[in-house]
């Protein structure tokens, strides 16, 4: 296949996807009654409708090009750290400190994606966020729990500033025989790590029987987690024809993109469960808020970014 | 059409910074007359619980603000009067001014429903509510058919403390909380327990978030 059709057949696999699982989530409808709430198939029915619109949003600023995508993840980052926050326990004395995070931090971030300019926004939020912001909340002066508030604020910024920013930051990497063809490397990580999720519910749901993590999770099981990550993997192989890698190589990043974004899942539940709620907001239809969503791809973005940069890149 | 767009212009901002949501948890939206009160951390609650009203029923629904305030400058004239058609009342009325509860029992008299801050002042320390007014258990004597709605509003004391500037986007709820009317005989100190037990329960952890946890700080 000439890679300038790669776009459509990816474009063209999901669509096929999402059509099938529209008409699977009517027949299982259907099958147990219309009129009856069913509160699995009812939230298996929203889940998809959600993923029509994310994957219509997703097209779109592929379409209109790298601006747009830096652009919706900078969207992304921003509803997910006011998810995040809005769930830290913060005190009036971080109230600088947050409206920087929200106002200056996360817009110069993707600003430095943007620009192209890896070393500074490899070390942009670690360095000089992380001084900066406790002088911040210092210069305030409210002592209380003081050591607490600017680790909390400081992860929240980690979590859903600079590691999603890994994402669009795919776009500046230079890698020979594969130049202007870096929306398909995001696509593929996006692609796989949702897939995953995706994969793990429906294994975990037909077969799970065995908890992984019952303190954390009630619904990662043993079954899930192997039956989603080993098809993610595969179809990561199977998509080695999009990206830089052999198939054997691409397997081995999807294998890898899959494990982070199954701990990914882990870590965020361990925070959800510490501040006592279910999900992190109610902003995507069946699957909760935006960190519910993307909490997976959060943890295996950076990991995809360095180890491409590394082994494939010039730049 | 002015004040229509102003309250639309309005409306759309107080979402678009605080991404409300309003859970309808001890009673549904309804059309009948009904006193919201609700608890007092920032001039801009009874915006947010009007917000989320639905549109025929913020029609109806006129918040009780202090005229001190309100009429201070042209601008918050116009929003009081013109756009929420405020109950503007005196904090310590003169001997000449209708007495705040007679403005009120008009209002509800009028066929409106109010939000009311039985707090009387914003609050700005670590406690969850301070004690309330006699206001609302004079205003439910006048008028005992009318339902009292719990409504707590949760986080909007972090979106812009008292004396800051630049909001942070968090994200606020609008809790409605079970409606409770004034029992036959109900004494004064029994009633205003009853409502603020009845608004604590309406916070999404059911007023047990301890002040350190608090976002208000000193």
């Amino acid at each position: 296949m000439a890679p300038e059709y790669h776009v459509f057949a990816i474009a063209g696999g999901i669509l096929a996807i999402l059509v099938l699982a529209s008409l699977v989530g009517a027949a299982l409808k259907w099958w147990t009654g219309w009129e009856r709430p069913h509160a699995v198939i009812d939230n298996l029915n929203d889940r998809i409708k959600a993923w029509w619109v994310m994957v219509a949003l997703i097209t779109l600023a592929f379409a209109l090009g790298h601006w747009a995508v830096i652009l919706l993840f900078a969207f992304a980052s921003f509803t997910a750290l006011r998810e995040f926050m809005t769930l830290t326990p913060t005190r009036r004395g971080d109230h600088y400190a947050l409206a920087a995070s929200f106002f200056v931090i996360l817009p110069v971030q993707y600003g430095l994606v943007w620009a192209n300019e890896y070393g500074i926004y490899a070390v942009f939020i670690p360095v000089y966020a992380f001084l900066f912001l406790p002088i911040l909340a210092a210069l305030r002066g409210e002592t209380r729990r003081y050591m607490d508030r600017v680790a909390q604020v400081q992860w929240g910024l980690m979590i859903c500033v600079f590691c999603l920013s890994h994402v669009p930051a795919l776009l500046n990497l230079t890698i020979p025989g594969y130049e202007g063809r870096n929306l398909l490397l995001i696509a593929f990580l996006v692609l796989v790590v949702q897939a995953s999720d995706v994969l793990q519910y429906i294994f975990g749901k037909l077969l799970g029987r065995r908890l992984i993590a019952p303190a954390l999770s009630p619904s990662k099981t043993w079954e899930g987690f192997l039956g989603g990550a080993g098809t993610a993997t595969l179809l990561g192989a199977a998509l080695w024809w999009a990206t830089p890698f052999t198939p054997l190589e691409a397997g081995v990043m999807a294998a890898l993109v899959t494990l982070m974004g199954f701990a990914g899942g882990l870590v965020m539940s361990a925070i959800k469960r510490d501040r006592g709620v279910k999900d992190w907001g109610q902003m995507i239809e069946g699957h909760g808020g935006m960190l519910d969503r993307i909490d997976s791809l959060v943890f295996a973005a950076p990991i995809f970014f360095h180890l491409t940069r590394f082994f494939f890149s010039t730049t | 059409m002015i004040e229509g767009l102003a309250a639309m212009l309005i409306v759309l901002l107080a979402r678009l910074a605080t991404g409300v949501r309003a859970e309808w948890r001890g009673t549904g939206p309804e059309r009948r007359r009904r006193i919201y009160f609700a608890n007092h951390v920032s001039n801009g609650d009874f915006v947010l619980l009007w917000a989320v009203l639905p549109p025929a029923i913020r029609q109806t629904t006129r918040p009780v603000a202090a005229a001190d305030y309100w009429l201070s400058s042209p601008v918050r004239r116009f929003i009081a009067e013109r756009v929420f058609r405020a109950v503007l009342i005196s904090r310590s009325p003169r001997p000449d001014e209708p007495h705040p509860v007679e403005m009120m029992a008009d209002a509800l008299a009028g066929g409106a429903s109010l939000i009311l801050f039985p707090e009387g002042t914003r609050n700005t320390g670590e406690a969850r509510l301070l004690p309330f007014k006699s206001g609302i258990f004079r205003l439910v004597s006048k008028l005992p058919e009318v339902e009292c709605v719990p409504v707590w509003i949760d986080n909007l004391n972090r979106v812009l403390p008292k004396g800051e500037v630049v909001p942070v986007p968090l994200l606020c709820t609008v809790t409605f909380g079970e409606p409770l009317t004034l029992g036959e005989g109900e004494e004064k100190e029994a009633f205003l327990a009853r409502a603020r037990a009845a608004l604590m329960a309406a916070a999404p952890d059911g007023g047990d978030r301890d002040g350190e946890a608090d976002g208000n700080g000193a």
